[in-house]
C-alpha cells in the first residue's frame, strides 16, 4: 500500500518536473530547432516543430556572411587568456591567504569582493578614455585585461574556498619531512589543488565568455567576441529567424556543454562560500 | 626567523593580486570623481572647467532621472519577486525523488549559460515579435489580438527576459540550501503530525532564510547593472531606460562626460549600499 502510494507520488512529481524543465528549456530548444529550418519554415504559421526539411544551410551562410569563426576565435582567446592570467595572479594570493592567514586576510578578501560590486557603468568613461589613449579600443589585449580584472575577485575567492579545504596537517607534515618550498608546491600543492583550480577555470571561462558590457562597449569589428557578433543581429538581420538561430546556437553551444559540468562551482563561485 | 620569512613570502604571494585590484579600482574611480565635477564635453569643446556640484544636481533634476529610477526599481523588483518565488517552488520540487532528476536539473539551469545578447534577441524576435513571434501565434490560436510586447508592455517584457536568465541561479542556490537541511528534523516533524504546509513554514523556510537573502543581494547587484538585454531589445525606449542605461547614454552617446560621471557616482553609491549588507553575511561566514 505504502509503496504504491510513493510510486504514484514519484510518477506525478516526475511528470510535473519534466514539464516545467522542458518549459524553461524551451527557448533554447526552439532556437536550436529553428536553426535547422529554412527561413520560410522558421516563420511558418502555424509554427512547425519537428516535421520540416532539416538543413544545415543557415550555418554555412552565417559563416560566409559574417565570418563566425573569427568571432569564435576572439571569444576563445579573450575568455581563455583572461581566465588563465587571472589564475596565475590569484593562485599565490589565495594560497597564502588560505595557509598563512593573518589578521588582515579577512579584510583583504572582503575588499577584493567589494571591487567586484563596482557598477561597470560607473567607470565606463575612464576605461574608455584609457583605452583610447593606449590604443586599446577593439583589441584583444585590452579586453583580456579588463575581463581578467573583473573576474579576478571571483577567482581569488573560489580558489581560497577550495584551498581552505586542503588539510593544513599535510603541508606541515611535508615541511617536517624537510620538503623545500619547491617540492611542497610540486608534490603537495599541485595534486590537491588541481580539482579546485580546474573548477575555477571552468566557471570563470563561462563568465568571461558571456560578459556583455565591456565586450559590447569596447570592441567593434576586429576584436569583437560572440556577444558582439550576436548583438549585430539586433536589426534587421534578426528578422531572419533561421540565421539568427544558427548564429545563436553556435554562440551558446560550447558554453551550454561546459556549463553542465559546472553546476556545483556555480553556487560556490557566485555566493562566495556563503551557501554550501 | 622562520615565521618572519614565511610572512614575507606570503606577502609577496599576495602582492600582485592586491596591487592589480588596487590600481583597477582607484584609477578609474578617481577619474570618475574628477570628471563628475567638471563640465566635460569631448566632442563640443572638451574640458570647460570646474563646475562644483552642478552635474550632480543636473543629473537628478533632469526629466529622465525619475523615470529611470522607476524603470530600474520595476525591473530589479520584478525580477527579484519572480525569481525568488519560483525558485523556492522549483527547489522544493527538484528536491523530491523522481526519475531523470539530473536531466531536469540541466534543463532548468541551461538559461543561465545563454549569453545575454542571445537570450534577449531570441526572446525579442522569436517569441515577442507581434507578427512572427511564437507568442503571436499562441495569441492567435486563442483568438486574441497580437500583442506588441516590447512597446506595449516593455517593462514586463524585459523583466520576463531577465527573470528567465536568473531563475536558474536562484533555483540552484536554494536547492543547494535545501539539500543541506537536516532530514531527521523534517521526518520527526512529519511523525509528530505536522502538515506539509506547517513543515514548510516552520522548518524549510527559516532554513532557507539566509540563502534567500544572499540570492536577493547578489542578484540585486547584478540586476542593477543589466545592460545587454536593454541594448539589443528596446535601446532604452518605451520606458525601459534604467539608471545604468541612462548613464551609458550620457557618457558614450551624447558624450556629456561630466554629467554621466555624476550619474556614475550615484550608481556606485547605490551599489555599495547593497554590497555592505552582502559583505556582512559573507564576512560572518568566513569566521565559521
Amino acid at each position: 500500500m505504502v509503496r504504491t502510494a510513493t510510486i504514484q507520488r514519484k510518477i506525478i512529481i516526475t511528470a510535473i518536473a519534466w514539464t516545467i524543465g522542458l518549459l524553461i528549456f524551451f527557448p533554447v530548444l526552439w532556437t536550436i530547432l529553428t536553426s535547422f529550418k529554412s527561413e520560410a519554415q522558421a516563420i511558418a504559421d502555424p509554427p512547425v516543430f519537428l516535421f520540416f526539411d532539416w538543413t544545415l544551410e543557415n550555418y554555412s551562410i552565417v559563416q560566409e556572411r559574417s565570418d563566425y569563426l573569427r568571432y569564435l576565435w576572439n571569444s576563445v582567446i579573450i575568455a581563455g587568456v583572461s581566465t588563465l592570467l587571472g589564475i596565475l595572479v590569484a593562485v599565490p594570493a589565495a594560497w597564502s591567504m588560505a595557509f598563512t592567514p593573518s589578521k588582515r586576510t579577512k579584510d583583504i578578501l572582503l575588499w577584493m569582493l567589494s571591487t567586484k560590486m563596482l557598477p561597470a557603468v560607473g567607470v565606463l568613461y575612464p576605461i574608455y578614455l584609457i583605452f583610447i589613449q593606449l590604443n586599446l579600443l577593439d583589441t584583444l589585449i585590452g579586453l583580456i585585461v579588463v575581463l581578467m580584472m573583473i573576474n579576478l575577485p571571483i577567482i581569488v575567492w573560489m580558489l581560497y574556498t577550495y584551498f581552505r579545504e586542503i588539510p593544513k596537517e599535510i603541508l606541515e607534515a611535508a615541511r617536517m619531512d624537510g620538503a623545500s618550498l619547491q617540492k611542497e608546491i610540486l608534490h603537495v600543492l599541485t595534486p590537491m589543488a588541481v580539482p579546485g583550480i580546474a573548477s575555477t577555470i571552468l566557471l570563470n571561462f563561462i563568465l568571461a565568455w558571456n560578459e556583455a558590457f565591456w565586450t559590447l562597449n569596447l570592441t567593434a569589428a576586429k576584436a569583437g567576441p560572440l556577444t558582439a557578433f550576436i548583438a549585430s543581429y539586433s536589426s534587421p538581420e534578426g528578422l531572419f529567424y533561421a540565421k539568427l538561430s544558427a548564429a545563436s546556437t553556435m554562440a551558446i553551444a560550447p558554453i551550454l556543454i561546459l556549463g553542465w559540468f559546472s553546476q556545483k562551482q556555480l553556487v560556490r563561485g557566485l555566493t562566495f562560500g556563503a551557501v554550501k | 626567523m622562520a615565521t618572519l620569512d614565511s610572512r614575507t613570502i606570503s606577502r609577496m604571494m599576495m602582492a600582485p593580486a592586491v596591487f592589480l585590484l588596487l590600481v583597477w579600482m582607484l584609477v578609474p574611480l578617481t577619474m570618475t570623481f574628477y570628471f563628475s565635477f567638471k563640465k566635460f564635453l569631448p566632442l563640443r569643446g572638451g574640458d570647460l572647467g570646474w563646475v562644483g556640484f552642478e552635474n550632480y544636481i543636473r543629473f537628478v533634476t533632469s526629466s529622465s532621472f525619475w523615470p529611470s529610477v522607476q524603470a530600474t526599481l520595476a525591473i530589479v523588483g520584478g525580477v527579484l519577486l519572480i525569481t525568488v518565488f519560483f525558485a523556492i517552488l522549483l527547489a522544493l520540487l527538484l528536491d523530491q525523488p523522481m526519475w531523470g532528476q539530473g536531466i531536469v536539473r540541466i534543463l532548468v539551469i541551461a538559461p543561465f549559460f545563454v549569453m545575454p545578447t542571445v537570450s534577449a534577441l531570441v526572446w525579442k524576435n522569436m517569441f515577442m515579435d507581434p507578427v512572427n513571434g511564437l507568442f503571436a501565434h499562441l495569441w492567435k490560436f486563442f483568438g486574441l489580438a497580437p500583442f506588441e510586447w516590447l512597446s506595449q508592455a516593455s517593462l514586463l517584457s524585459v523583466t520576463m527576459i531577465v527573470s528567465w536568465q536568473w531563475l536558474p541561479f536562484a533555483t540552484l542556490i536554494l536547492l543547494t540550501a535545501i539539500q543541506s537541511l537536516d532530514r531527521e528534523q523534517l521526518e520527526a516533524a512529519e511523525i509528530d503530525g505536522a502538515s506539509t504546509l506547517a513543515r514548510f513554514y516552520h522548518i524549510i523556510l527559516p532554513h532557507l532564510g539566509q540563502a534567500i537573502t544572499i540570492v536577493i543581494l547578489i542578484q540585486t547587484i547584478f540586476l542593477l547593472s543589466i545592460f545587454a538585454e536593454i541594448f539589443v531589445t528596446t535601446q532604452g525606449s518605451f520606458g525601459t531606460k534604467t539608471l545604468t542605461y541612462l548613464i551609458f547614454q550620457r557618457v558614450l552617446e551624447s558624450q556629456n562626460v561630466g554629467l554621466g560621471s555624476a550619474g556614475g557616482v550615484y550608481a556606485i553609491i547605490l551599489a555599495n549600499i547593497v554590497a555592505i549588507f552582502l559583505m556582512r553575511i559573507v564576512g560572518k561566514n568566513l569566521d565559521k
